[in-house]
């Protein structure tokens, strides 16, 4: 179970290669990669900075992860953010699960997205092909995906 | 009571620092209170916490609600909803 946060890019495959090295257990690895779209709310965009909040955004990742694990018999997860200037085309967030069964490290990895979205102390700060700073508003639709987690 | 206060995002940009320590009056028991005396701080704190249903908050790297008492938290940090993944 590994949370990192980070200014360089991640690789998929080393991350995923670094999960299954040396053991055979695992029947299944789902991977989520974030990237930065081209475009917010149909406005070009030129690059986006992400800020966060150090030490607990580790801490909400942690936790988050944590939960994942209390309710899905996970062999191994890890949560990788980048922060800092990202443009158009690179990843920001990956997420990986690992079990013994798919529907397990699929639904893990979803409920990882979903808190992370609403909980991790995260803020993105994007630069428009014009040149204008906007700090982006949070999505009722990532409450409420989140919160679907609750009602089970 | 010295408590080391953090502002994030807009709250930062409009505040014009990222922290400070601040000396809270005793009588400021929740974190609605600690926004409202903060608000009194200046017009940049007027701005920053104008509209306190979109400011988010915790007490000591622990998400809390506006309702919650501040007790001895030594750090409270306050933000715009987060935006990360």
């Amino acid at each position: 179970m590994t949370v990192r946060v980070q200014e360089g890019d991640f690789d998929i495959g080393a991350e995923v290669r670094r999960i299954t090295a040396g053991r055979t257990d695992i029947g299944a690895i789902v991977t989520f990669t974030g990237t930065v779209r081209d475009s917010n709310d149909s406005a070009p965009l030129a690059s986006m900075t992400l800020e966060h909040y150090p030490g607990m955004t580790e801490r909400e990742l942690a936790q988050v992860e944590a939960e994942a694990l209390q309710r899905w018999p996970l062999q191994a997860s890890l949560i990788v953010h980048r922060i800092g200037t990202l443009k158009p085309g690179d990843n920001i967030v990956l997420v990986v699960t690992a079990s013994a069964h798919r529907q397990d490290a699929f639904a893990s990895a979803e409920f990882l997205m979903d808190y992370l979205k609403t909980r991790a102390p995260f803020w993105k700060n994007e630069v428009g092909a014009d040149g204008a700073k906007v700090w982006v508003d949070a999505r009722e639709t990532d409450d409420r995906a989140a919160e679907r987690w609750s009602k089970r | 009571m010295a408590v080391r206060i953090l502002y994030f995002a807009w709250l930062r940009e409009k505040v014009g620092k990222g922290e400070e320590i601040v000396d809270v009056p005793a009588q400021t028991r929740t974190v609605a209170d600690l926004v409202q005396w903060l608000r009194t701080r200046g017009p940049e704190y007027e701005e920053a916490f104008k509209r306190p249903a979109v400011v988010r908050t915790a007490l000591d790297q622990v998400h809390v609600k506006p309702d919650t008492p501040i007790g001895a938290a030594r750090e409270i940090a306050f933000f715009p909803p987060v935006t990360g993944g």
